[in-house]
């Protein structure tokens, strides 16, 4: 039924060489576009260099941590580097990577859409990113901070003699360019699709972006109302949070997490979504249990928002809250285990074709299990007062924001490279480096479990010696990881120039991003096109082409 | 989705307010009036986030609160709240003259709200000025004594006065700037049946933040029963 259709559209958008990168010249172009491909484009490379300094603080700490004795940095800097790692990799990295790169370029596009809905916010929220990325910057260059990312009062507020309030700044702002790109994709979503493309005929991502985009759009204002409170109470010495003053510090710990977990879906739901597309890609299938996959992205935005406690479980709440919270946080691990089944299964008996993106997407199943998994042991009340602030924690975030939202931004990367450049990156170099990150990943990471259930904790710059074994162990991980993040950044940049032309749809994959030419044009598709087909409806397409394409 | 339907069979692409991104000013509209919806739900989780922080030290300091109300003019927090009230009157009038494409009274109606906007900012200002000489700045101007007993939680109670009617406060100054904005365009004739959308979405904006004012009129100024548990 749909197959003619869908082939006419294959057929409307010929490529007549004018693309969003050739169609106007300059700095000038750049800086004031409103082409959400440009503005995605302007993303992936500021984000990119932010990645770079979290990776820098990251690497300095693991050498600091291959012998007991803190000899390369003193405490205090270590403090800072462990803050200012936190801070740029969450706030300048994790939460805008999948969203603003790939969620940028590709939605519109999924959506058959000419642009977002407000191009001018889109441009907007980027130059809010940079404002807050250059406060950042100042704040790096003035000595830095060393509160950890979480701000945690009294002693940010009272004792800490660092940059705490330029650094909050920072964050405050970076929560509005965050705020914008969620409002923007809601909106977009509701009213800008193609006609026909219904609720159920939309990619699994535009699923995942738009659970995640209500998480921004709900908990990042209670972050920056927080922070406000927070700069207030350090500037002018009063008591919202202190004690001697009548303050709770406590409620900084409740206001602070009511963002901060729910920012954990913000950065997880888009890279689910970046699986559900890939998997189906290539395993030329319809995903397994389509509607159960969507509806779990929206439960868990839901469900994100009751489970802050868990992080303070040893702060001083009450036990009858703490059990809830405990009960609460069991629960959200049931949507996020419904994708993990469904991607399996959708893995069941398929024909996988094992290009990069694959790759990546299915270390990412693995490896966001065993975090998803360990989230577990740690909403467990008894064994989280066990290894609570040690490494077993720092391993457990690592799995679900490394392990998974930084391989299925890799794989998102890898897959739609060929739309965003029009150009193949060079494949066996790129499988070399989806193994070296999971390795490295693995070795880095997995010995951080152990460290931490026998109890070494973290934030530390010195340590017992019977830890170095592991600890020389995730350095070497850490090294190897290092390489296989450096690799992507070299061969995606050569072959801008030099990688073999991609054609319209490399991968042989549905989508109404696949039907325009590579790199679109301006406008994205030079008639609007009209969707008859579910999404994902790989048996039809492969039956009207007789035999599937595959490159 | 039928309304956006039909209208692509008539297309006014030659409407000069039409972006180049939308199909046609229906769909423009639905678009616009859904974003300020979504802006307005984060300014209520924003204000929700201190009003919470508000609420609980009030049920843990509740004779400190009641005291502190009691600082407060309700003369003054009560003809703000109806200056404001009117001036959302005229603000959905302005905007039911940019439907019907009457210039004039459009005109004269955006001139009343910003009118009454900026009489509500002149009457806070005059109390901003009497608590400052009163000593009720929080921090190191803090000088109010009378009950040495509560005046630790006074001070936290007018940190939240000052946070969340000076929020209240930047948001209306916006809004008046908006205003001015909106004046111009008026002024321009640019809004008519086919074309009100900014107007409308101005609207919800400007209502929104009267009923923030709803709310933190109560909640600052009229607090009088402290029950004794």
């Amino acid at each position: 039924m749909s197959s003619a259709t869908l082939h006419d559209v294959r057929l409307s958008g010929a490529a007549t060489g004018r693309n969003y990168f050739n169609e106007e010249y300059g700095a000038l172009s750049w800086f004031f576009t409103k082409d959400h491909k440009r503005i995605a484009i302007l993303y992936l490379i500021s984000v990119s260099i932010m990645f770079v300094l979290g990776g820098f603080f990251a690497m300095m700490m693991r050498i600091e941590l291959l012998t007991p004795q803190g000899d390369l940095l003193t405490s205090d800097t270590y403090n800072k580097f462990f803050t200012l790692h936190g801070v740029v990799m969450i706030f300048f990295f994790l939460i805008p990577v999948v969203p603003a790169i790939l969620g940028n370029f590709i939605l519109p596009l999924q959506l058959g859409a000419k642009d977002l809905a407000f191009p001018k916010i889109n441009l907007l929220s980027w130059y809010l990113y940079m404002l807050a990325a250059a406060v950042g910057l100042i704040v790096i260059v003035n000595g830095g901070v060393d509160t950890g990312w979480t701000f945690y009062t009294p002693f940010s507020t009272q004792y800490s003699n660092t940059h705490v309030f330029g650094t909050t700044f920072a964050g405050f702002i970076a929560g509005f360019s965050s705020i914008l790109t969620g409002f923007n994709f809601i909106v977009t979503i509701h009213r800008m699709r193609a006609p026909g493309l219904t609720w159920y005929r939309l990619p699994l991502f535009v699923w995942a972006l738009y659970a995640a985009s209500i998480v921004m759009l709900l908990a990042t204002p209670v972050l920056a109302i927080t922070l406000v409170m927070l700069m207030i109470e350090r500037t002018i010495g009063v008591g919202f949070f202190d004690p001697a003053l009548g303050g709770d510090p406590l409620l900084y710990q409740h206001m602070f997490w009511f963002y901060s977990h729910p920012a954990v879906y913000i950065m997880i739901l888009p890279a689910m979504g970046v699986a559900s597309d890939v998997v189906a890609a290539f395993t030329r299938k319809k995903i397994f249990g389509y509607r159960f996959v969507a509806y779990s992205s929206l439960a868990i935005a839901f469900l994100g928002f009751l489970v802050w406690a868990h992080h303070m479980f040893v702060a001083g709440i009450s036990v009858y809250s703490a059990m809830i919270f405990a009960f609460l946080s069991f629960f959200v691990a049931v949507p996020s285990a419904i994708k993990v089944f469904n991607w399996t299964a959708t893995l069941y008996r398929a024909s996988v074709s094992w290009q990069t993106p694959m790759m990546y997407i299915l270390g990412f199943i693995g490896l966001f299990t065993i975090g998803g998994v360990t989230g577990l042991f740690l909403a467990a009340l008894g064994l989280d007062i066990h290894v609570h602030d040690t490494y077993f924690v720092v391993a457990h975030f690592h799995y679900v924001m490394v392990g998974g939202t930084v391989m299925a931004y890799l794989a998102g990367i890898h897959y739609w490279w060929p739309k965003i450049t029009g150009r193949m990156y060079p494949e066996w170099w790129a499988r070399l480096a989806a193994l070296l990150v999971f390795v490295g990943f693995n070795l880095t990471f997995f010995p951080q479990f152990i460290l931490g259930y026998v109890g070494m904790p973290r934030r530390y710059h010195a340590y017992a010696p019977e830890f170095q074994v592991l600890n020389v162990l995730s350095t070497a991980g850490a090294s190897v990881l290092a390489v296989g993040y450096l690799l992507p950044i070299i061969y995606l940049v050569w072959s801008i120039w030099f990688g073999r032309p991609a054609g319209r749809n490399p991968w042989g994959a549905v989508g109404l991003e696949w039907t325009t030419s590579s790199p679109p044009p301006k406008e994205n598709f030079h008639e609007t096109p009209v969707v008859t087909w579910d999404a994902y409806d790989y048996p039809a397409m492969m039956k009207a082409m007789g035999e599937s394409q595959n490159v | 989705m039928s309304n956006v339907t039909l209208e692509q069979e008539h297309p006014h692409h030659h409407h000069p307010f039409l972006q180049h991104h939308f199909e046609d000013l229906g769909q423009q509209h639905e678009a616009s009036t859904l974003g300020m919806w979504m802006f307005l739900a984060t300014e209520i989780l924003f204000f929700g986030g201190i009003l919470c922080a508000y609420w609980i030290y009030r049920i843990m300091y509740p004779e400190a609160w009641a005291v502190a109300a009691h600082l407060q003019n309700p003369t003054f927090g009560g003809l703000n709240t109806i200056v404001l009230i009117v001036s959302s009157l005229t603000m959905a009038l302005a905007v039911r003259a940019a439907q019907l494409g009457n210039r004039t009274q459009q005109l004269v109606m955006l001139f009343a709200t910003l009118f009454f906007g900026t009489v509500f900012l002149v009457v806070k200002g005059i109390e901003y000025r009497a608590h400052f000489h009163e000593g009720l700045f929080p921090g190191s101007h803090f000088t109010w004594n009378e009950h040495p007993a509560l005046a630790q939680k006074v001070q936290l109670f007018m940190c939240f006065y000052w946070g969340m009617t000076g929020m209240h406060a930047l948001h209306m100054i916006i809004g008046a700037g908006l205003l001015l904005y909106f004046i111009f365009r008026a002024w321009r004739d640019d809004f008519g049946p086919e074309y009100y959308g900014p107007v409308e979405v101005m609207g919800l904006y400007w209502h929104f933040v009267d009923i923030v004012w709803i709310f933190l009129f109560p909640f600052l100024y009229l607090i009088h029963e402290v029950h004794h548990g």
